[in-house]
């Protein structure tokens, strides 16, 4: 199925998404992603900030959609266009978007542990006002231990719903899910019942903000102090396929394996994440290849800058003009 | 006097038994379709009566029942929406109060040509009694053999059975419908699936509102080309109105689609006029979220023509200059009435009812209320109509269901006909009078 996205055509099997055919031309037209999630099923068009325009339905059918539409969750059909970047109402959508997820955030990212690998910072800085139109009290909650090692701050959700499908799809015994209605919605274990499951760690990797965080990294270091190094180790109940964020000699943290989109490859076991502190635990593989473009990869790989030499080149040979030299 | 099809027997005692309705005609068309016609015939008399969704959209049924999806070996349903709780109806609580068996003919008649073996009403919470009466209705209809296996000596079998829902706006929406009826949360799915692909427990289904099943009974007795004959253009039919506002005679109606809107609003088989010899000053004509509309726009189209009380012509000029006849809440409002305040309700109410899935809905719902809140408060200023016009902007088609749309529609509207109120407000040449919520509170305090 050819499918074109901001004037760029690609060739894509039949079932994929908008979303995932933008990420395979790259990052320059993939819209942000904030709720979905490659490895959750069903997760995606709750946040509403990857809608895109679809100018041209199908080459059968090729009325534009009326409204834009979550390209996480709307499949091609062959000959689709899709307008991204290139237009403006969908710039102003997301614009729009980004303000409503930050009316309510408490904004505290000088003492969040999320911040730097924060996908609503990033988000902010690429689509966002710098100031808010937002004049009411903020939506406050009390901070609530999930279990041992995991703490939610729910002041800084956006309800992505990430979370409550790992614990649908990951964990045996669902007692994570979302209590109330509207903006009064919360993420919550049924009536505080703690998570005690081996997968349950895998929320803090889901969560795109810091509302769920680790409370064995807590206030440790910002996370730009650290290194990765990916290791593994041989654990029975997950691939033990980590990445540990190292300080000197000492792990801070162990999370799991993320791609270029900041989406974990294999979700790992919280005896992996919370209990296996220190080098002698692992099986070091060398330092992390990290494409995101967040402030830990700033300058620290080579291999970086030859990759996007690369996917210049690739897009140069496409005909495609990067956005900040358009006309 | 316009023709009656629906609730023309309102009047008789006792007409919610199924003695008394059967002796004014009730459960003629299962009769007529279960032993003289095909399943697709029923389809096709409903395609040719040119019926369309009583619940607000206003789709076409019959080809609503087409779409279904119609593998071999997987169960099909028919749910019947009577989750109605868009403020401003309350037609549905009427035909299931008074004449319940209405329904349920035609939720026979109806799974019949869809070929459903089970149906479901999902009533919601709040009409706890309503859904006494209709279960009471089935329970009759059961023991006459009207449901159950081989009605009426066919080879047809139906089952029917009434779920209360827990009183939320949003399982109005039909995939929110089912996720409640499932037994989940009421959230509304992502659409597509459509539900005639994929509806109740992954299975093709149907999901009509009271009044269009209810419907399906005279269209099969008379005929669908007979039926097609009320009404003007692609708007066929009776339909009820539930009039309520300032007028003389508030209540439902059914009106023969067609008939102008000032004759509905004067005329004394209707709503008697204005009470207290007041003016008309604005219309909301089809339930809280369709646009407002000011008397010279809804007495007339914006090029001058009498605007009938049909899907085509009150939609006509599109939301500059229109509104639409959704679910048929007809809410008229005098010279007295301040719209500021008035919206400041709708909006409180979509924040209530918002179900918190998507960002725009679940965070501009209240910020609306919020800053509409204000203008009642009096420390609104001009900028704050500018900033509620640019949030129902960025609210309207960005959300999963047409829950932020319903929140946005009413707020474009009122600034659009009405913006000088709100600048009179801000510019405190005018106030507001909230003593009535005072009161309110005092009672609930």
């Amino acid at each position: 199925m050819k499918v074109t996205i901001d004037g760029i055509e690609i060739d894509v099997p039949k079932g994929t998404t908008i979303l995932q055919a933008a990420r395979m031309i790259g990052h320059e037209v993939a819209p942000p992603t904030m709720c979905y999630y490659s490895s959750l099923k069903t997760s995606g068009g709750y946040c509403r900030t990857c809608i895109v325009k679809v100018t041209q339905g199908s080459t059968a059918n090729p009325t534009p959609m009326p409204k834009p539409v979550a390209s996480c969750r709307t499949e091609v059909m062959d000959g689709m266009v899709v307008e991204n970047t290139i237009n403006k109402d969908v710039l102003e959508a997301r614009k729009g978007v980004v303000e409503f997820l930050l009316m309510n955030h408490p904004l505290d990212c000088p003492v969040c542990d999320q911040a730097g690998e924060c996908s609503l910072q990033d988000l902010g800085y690429e689509h966002g006002a710098a100031t808010t139109r937002y004049e009411f009290p903020r939506r406050e909650f009390e901070r609530i231990d999930i279990g041992k090692y995991v703490q939610l701050h729910m002041n800084r959700c956006i309800m992505c719903f990430r979370c409550v499908k790992v614990a649908e799809q990951l964990t045996d015994n669902r007692v994570h899910g979302v209590m109330h209605r509207g903006d009064a919605a919360e993420i919550s274990t049924y009536i505080e019942n703690v998570i005690e499951n081996d997968m349950s760690g895998n929320v803090i990797d889901v969560c795109p903000v810091g509302a769920l965080t680790d409370k064995t990294f807590r206030f440790k270091s910002r996370v730009w102090f650290t290194k990765p190094v990916d290791a593994t180790c041989d654990c029975k109940k997950c691939s033990g396929k980590v990445r540990l964020w190292m300080k000197g000699e000492e792990v801070l943290r162990v999370t799991a394996r993320k791609d270029q989109w900041g989406e974990a490859e294999e979700f790992i076991c919280n005896t992996c994440r919370f209990e296996k502190k220190k080098v002698s635990d692992w099986k070091i593989e060398g330092p992390s290849q990290i494409h995101r473009s967040s402030v830990i990869s700033q300058n620290h790989y080579n291999h970086l800058n030859e990759l996007k030499v690369q996917v210049m080149k690739q897009q140069k040979a496409l005909g495609f003009i990067p956005i900040n030299k358009r006309p | 006097m316009g023709r009656k099809l629906l609730i023309h027997n309102d009047h008789v005692p006792n007409i919610h038994t199924l003695e008394v309705y059967r002796a004014h005609g009730g459960y003629a068309s299962v009769e007529k379709a279960l032993k003289t016609m095909q399943p697709d015939q029923v389809t096709d008399e409903v395609k040719k009566s040119g019926l369309r969704g009583r619940g607000g959209a206003g789709f076409p049924t019959g080809m609503k029942w087409s779409f279904l999806a119609k593998p071999e070996g997987v169960p099909r349903y028919l749910v019947c929406n009577a989750d109605e709780s868009e403020p401003g109806t309350f037609k549905d609580r009427y035909l299931m109060e008074k004449i319940p068996h209405a329904l349920i003919e035609g939720m026979i008649t109806s799974s019949f040509a869809l070929g459903a073996k089970q149906s479901y009403i999902y009533i919601r919470g709040e009409y706890f009694y309503v859904a006494r009466i209709v279960e009471a209705a089935i329970a009759e209809a059961y023991a006459a053999g009207l449901l159950g296996k081989n009605i009426l000596g066919t080879d047809f079998s139906h089952d029917c059975s009434v779920q209360v829902g827990g009183g939320a706006y949003i399982c109005g929406e039909e995939t929110a419908l089912l996720e409640s009826l499932e037994g989940k949360r009421g959230n509304p799915r992502i659409k597509p699936p459509f539900p005639a692909v994929a509806g109740l427990w992954g299975c093709p289904t149907v999901v009509n509102n009271v009044e269009t099943i209810a419907a399906v009974v005279p269209i099969v007795n008379m005929g669908g080309e007979e039926y097609a004959k009320i009404g003007v253009g692609k708007s066929t039919g009776t339909k009820l109105i539930s009039a309520s506002g300032h007028i003389n005679k508030p209540g439902v109606y059914e009106i023969e689609l067609g008939i102008t809107v000032e004759d509905f609003i004067y005329s004394d088989e209707y709503c008697g006029g204005i009470r207290n010899g007041k003016k008309l000053k604005a219309v909301v004509a089809g339930g809280s979220s369709v646009p407002i509309l000011p008397t010279e726009l809804i007495l007339k189209t914006a090029k001058g023509e009498p605007r009938l009380m049909t899907y085509e012509s009150l939609s006509d000029g599109g939301f500059a200059t229109g509104t639409m006849l959704g679910s048929g809440g007809f809410i008229a409002m005098d010279e007295d009435t301040s719209i500021v305040k008035n919206l400041f309700t709708f909006s409180r109410f979509y924040h209530h009812e918002s179900c918190g899935q998507c960002s725009p809905c679940r965070e501009g719902t209240g910020w609306m209320e919020k800053i509409l809140k204000k203008f009642l408060d009096g420390t609104a200023n001009e900028s704050d109509v500018d900033l509620l016009w640019d949030i129902q902007s960025k609210i309207e088609g960005k959300t999963i269901c047409p829950l932020g749309e319903a929140a946005a529609w009413p707020v474009a509207a009122a600034i659009r006909h009405f913006k000088h109120e709100f600048i009179e407000i801000a510019q405190k040449k005018k106030f507001v009078d909230i003593s009535h919520y005072d009161r309110l509170n005092k009672i609930r305090a």
